[in-house]
Parts: structure tokens; C-alpha cells; sequence
């Protein structure tokens, strides 16, 4: 229940706690004193998709394709992180070529998560025309997917044991081709996103977050790093080959030379970890040795062996909004006993609170967006004051957000 | 630079707009009418942009090659193949497919493939076209 506001100029906020689009429902409570958020009370634990449970009624392979479903744009890395952790449990060595090409996709998801995420906040702001520049970056992105995968979002590219595709000689030259491109393009990017005068006055000493609050609240991935965290599962925990290339965390100061932990650094990380994306793959499309691209090419054979292993595992892996992260329990079962999965934005939303406060309400959406959500949490916000209510919904949020951008320009 | 999207923004405006503008350049009142004037050759439909090669698209199934060994009855994560019986033979409801062609690489007789066919919107789930067998 809502709390009664302690003062008579404060008044509550309520978002959540369920949308449609929302990955995890979230329940958010703003204390609202005139323009300025005065307090933020989040309320986790209404996530219940059942995906968990309906895997328990699939077998690992068919799970692969069910994982993949948790989310659009990290559809690679949660059935990578399953696949990592049924293969700690059964004892499957994965192929030294595999390890690579698993690397290659990783980061290309990288690259268009950041991409998208980049446009994604640029709408937030009122700043159409860039978002509309960088999703016709990434579109090159999804057809370098398509390519390599067989589908645009959801490429079914990952099996236990390996990949399920190879990344042949003649197919290299096409990777490279998009590879440049985005090099080409990148100086642009920056330009825009970094010097631009709108930008800079939007999220430069907005929705802070301190390397205290960082590391109290467990933020992870980019959010975290902005912060100058360096925690990086890729360096701190290496998988696949992540081991053997050669790079290092990414954190604001490489750029800028000081760490103030507001959005416009998070804005920098993202963007350097697009740099760094496209030099870990040249560097694995370089290093990568010939080989098997699967350890059981037969999957009746590696369902068999998959049903007589026995034991509980783990999945870490460094997916494009922070660490992703997998159990799963093997019983000697068709089934696996059980799986539990923990998503980046999980950690990334207590995050929220200290960023939030102090902040406008027209701030809202992009302090919220800088730790990439999924963004349609600001729709279904109901206003109550003075007993009135009306609602607040994403259209109205985002008009208040240009507005502000106009007044600022003014 | 203060306003450092302006020049992006100004040649964008004399650049051919990104997007194929399939089937038509303005959305036809009656899609069925109009698929019926091209194939009468009254209007011209502007293609699709082409599928890269390894493609998940409509299921193809052989039915002569196929054995009935339910192994990809097995491994379908979505559930969508049926077992007919009498026949030892599948019957794939594409309405429930999520095209990621793991029954493909299971099928130990390859009567299994994917086309590049993707246009399958139907109204009915139980049309003639989005059934298999």
C-alpha cells in the first residue's frame, strides 16, 4: 500500500507494478515534492513468467530455445549462460574454434544491444534524428547477424558443446565489410553523442551514481563501470576465449579523465565498449584455430549423456547490461530438477534509487534509460493529488522530457 | 561543434530514404486485391530484399524419405510437430514453429530443411499453408 504523503507539498508516485512490456515488473513509489523526486521506494519480486518453470518441462536442448525467449535483445547470452552452465555439470569440453566463434557472437550482440541503446536514449531526450542515425547502424548489425545465425533477434545459434554454425572462409570478408563500417562510423557516433551541446546539457550531472553506491548495491555491467567499478565478468572470471584477447575494463576516465558516474558516462562507456567489441572480434576472426565447431555433433547421443549427468552448475557471462547469470540442477532426468536465472537488470534497478533522488520528473526516462531496462516501465504512472488522479502515462513522460530539453535550449 | 547532428541531418536529406517499400510504394487499400492485379499483371509488386543464404524460413518435409523416428518430435522446443500414427509420418503446425531448425540438423534422413519462404501471415493458425505434412 501507498504510504500518506508526510507533508502536504509532497505527493506520491506510483509506477508498476506490472506492464506488459517490462521484463521484470517493478514496483516504483515517488515522493514527489513539486518538480523534484524527493524519495524512490522500489519494490522488487513480482516476476513470474513461469519460464523457469516450463523448462523444468523441456529437456536442455529444448530449453536452449526457451532461454533465448527471456529477452529480444539479449537472446544470445541467456541460452550461452544455460548452455555454459549444463556443461559444467555434464563435464562437455567445448572446442578451442567454438570458444571463439562464441566470442564473435557475444560481442556482435554487444555491438547492437549498445547500438539500440544509444538510439533508445537519444528518443528519450527528444533527440529523434540521432535515434533514426544510430538504428540504421545497427540494422547493418542485424544483417550481420542474419547472416551469420540465420535470423535477425533470435539466432538459435548456441548447443551444448559448441555452436551450431561455423564462420567459414568466404563468409569472413562480409564480417570484416560491417566490422569497417562501423569503424567508419564510429568518430561519428562519438561526435554526436559526446560533443553535442543537447546531450551534454541532458545527462551530464544527471541521475549520479557513486562508486560507493556502485558497489553497495551490486550494480553490475556498464552501470556499474560508469561508476569506475572495474568489474567485468569477461576479465574477472574469463569464458570462452575471452582469456587468451587481449583488452581491458572500459571505465569513463579512459576518455575523459575523471569519473563523475552521471549519465553522460554511461553514455561514454557504451559507446567505448562498441570500439572495444569490434577489436576483440578482428582479434578473434585473427587468433581463431581450425577445428570442430561442436564437441557432439549428434544430439540424440548428447541428450543421452545429458540424462546420465548428475550434479548443479553455474552460467556467468558478461551479457550487454551487466552480468547474466544461470543455475541449473541435473538429476539423472530427461528434465532438469531445477533452473534459476538472474537477469543484469535485477541488479541494475536498486541502482535507481540514489540515481532518482534529487532528479525531476522529466528526468525520469532517461536517468531510468541510462541503466538500459527495458524502457516501457515509465508507462501506466497514475498521478495522485489531492485525491485527484490522473494518469501519467510513457506519451506524457516523454512530452515532459522534450519540453525540458526546449527549455533548456531556449 | 554545438549542434554536431545538423550536417548529418542536412545530407540525410538527399539521400534515398533506407527503406524497400515492399509490396508497394503506398500500402494498397485491399492487400488480396492487390496480390490478384499482379497476378493478373494489372500492378507491380516491388520484391522483398532477398534472404541471405542459410535462411530459417518455412519448413520443407519430404515425406517420402522420412522414416517416422520422432526424433524431432524430441528436441521441437516449441511442441508444434505431431505424430500421425497410422502413417509413421509428421505433421508440423507452423503456427506454433519458432524456425530455429534444431528438427532440421536432428533428422537423421535430412527430409527435414528450411526454405527462404517468409510471407506466412494467415488469420487462421489452422490454414492449409501453416500446416506441414
Amino acid at each position: 500500500m501507498i504510504p500518506e504523503a508526510t507533508t502536504k507539498t509532497t505527493y506520491q508516485l506510483p509506477i508498476g507494478p506490472i506492464h506488459p512490456a517490462l521484463k521484470e515488473p517493478v514496483a516504483f513509489e515517488f515522493e514527489i515534492d513539486g518538480e523534484r523526486i524527493v524519495d524512490v521506494n522500489v519494490s522488487l519480486g513480482q516476476v513470474h513468467r513461469s519460464v523457469e518453470w516450463a523448462g523444468m518441462r523441456r529437456n536442455p536442448i529444448q530449453i536452449l530455445y526457451l532461454a533465448e525467449r527471456i529477452c529480444g535483445i539479449c537472446s544470445y547470452c541467456h541460452p550461452m549462460a544455460f548452455a555454459l552452465a549444463v556443461e559444467r555439470v555434464a563435464g562437455i569440453e567445448v572446442p578451442e574454434r567454438a570458444d571463439y566463434l562464441r566470442v564473435i557472437q557475444a560481442e556482435l550482440e554487444r555491438i547492437c544491444s549498445h547500438i539500440l541503446w544509444a538510439g533508445v536514449a537519444a528518443h528519450e531526450i527528444g533527440f529523434d534524428s540521432v535515434l533514426f542515425l544510430t538504428w540504421q547502424m545497427r540494422e547493418k548489425a542485424l544483417d550481420l547477424t542474419e547472416y551469420l545465425t540465420g535470423n535477425r533477434v533470435t539466432k538459435a545459434i548456441t548447443m551444448i558443446g559448441g555452436v551450431r554454425r561455423d564462420i567459414t572462409k568466404d563468409m569472413v570478408p562480409k564480417v570484416t565489410e560491417t566490422l569497417n563500417y562501423f569503424k567508419d562510423n564510429f568518430e561519428k557516433l562519438r561526435h554526436i553523442f559526446l560533443d553535442d551541446k543537447t546531450f551534454k546539457m541532458r545527462s551530464q550531472g544527471v541521475g549520479i551514481l557513486t562508486k560507493e553506491d556502485a558497489l553497495r548495491l551490486c550494480a553490475c555491467g556498464p552501470t556499474t563501470r560508469a561508476s569506475g567499478v572495474k568489474k567485468d565478468v569477461r576479465l574477472d572470471q574469463p569464458y570462452f576465449a575471452f582469456g587468451d584477447l587481449d583488452f581491458d575494463y572500459v571505465t569513463p576516465d579512459v576518455l575523459t579523465g575523471e569519473v563523475n558516474g552521471d549519465v553522460y558516462d554511461r553514455i561514454i562507456v557504451r559507446l567505448l565498449e562498441v570500439k572495444q567489441s569490434i577489436g576483440l572480434i578482428e582479434q578473434c576472426l585473427d587468433k581463431m584455430p581450425a577445428g570442430d565447431i561442436v564437441s557432439e555433433p549428434k544430439i540424440p547421443k548428447l541428450l543421452a549423456t545429458l540424462k546420465k549427468a548428475k550434479g548443479e552448475g553455474i552460467g556467468r557471462m558478461e551479457a550487454p547490461r551487466g552480468e547474466v547469470f544461470h543455475y541449473v540442477k541435473l538429476d539423472e532426468n530427461e528434465y532438469p530438477y531445477s533452473w534459476k536465472v538472474r537477469a543484469p537488470t535485477y541488479n541494475n534497478i536498486m541502482p535507481w534509487i540514489p540515481m532518482l533522488r534529487g532528479e525531476q520528473i522529466a528526468d525520469i526516462p532517461i536517468v531510468a534509460a541510462s541503466t538500459d531496462p527495458c524502457m516501457s516501465c515509465t508507462n501506466r504512472v497514475a498521478v495522485v493529488d489531492n485525491g485527484k488522479k490522473y494518469v501519467l502515462d510513457k506519451e506524457e513522460l516523454h512530452r515532459l522530457s522534450v519540453e525540458k530539453t526546449r527549455r533548456l535550449m531556449a | 561543434m554545438r549542434f554536431s547532428m545538423l550536417p548529418q541531418v542536412f545530407a540525410q536529406m538527399f539521400k534515398k530514404p533506407w527503406t524497400n517499400k515492399f509490396p508497394a510504394k503506398y500500402i494498397p487499400r485491399s492487400t488480396t486485391k492487390f496480390l490478384d492485379d499482379v497476378g493478373s499483371g494489372k500492378a507491380k509488386l516491388i520484391p522483398p530484399i532477398e534472404t541471405p543464404e542459410g535462411f530459417r524460413g518455412k519448413i520443407q518435409y519430404d515425406t517420402e524419405k522420412c522414416t517416422g523416428c520422432k526424433l524431432c518430435i524430441k528436441v521441437c522446443p516449441t511442441e508444434a510437430i505431431e505424430y500421425k500414427e497410422k502413417e509413421k509420418k509428421i505433421k508440423i503446425y507452423l503456427a506454433r514453429c519458432c524456425f530455429c531448425a534444431q528438427c532440421t540438423d536432428v533428422c537423421p534422413v535430412n527430409c527435414l530443411s528450411m526454405s527462404n519462404e517468409f510471407l506466412l501471415a494467415d488469420a487462421d493458425k489452422y490454414s492449409k499453408d501453416l500446416i506441414v505434412e
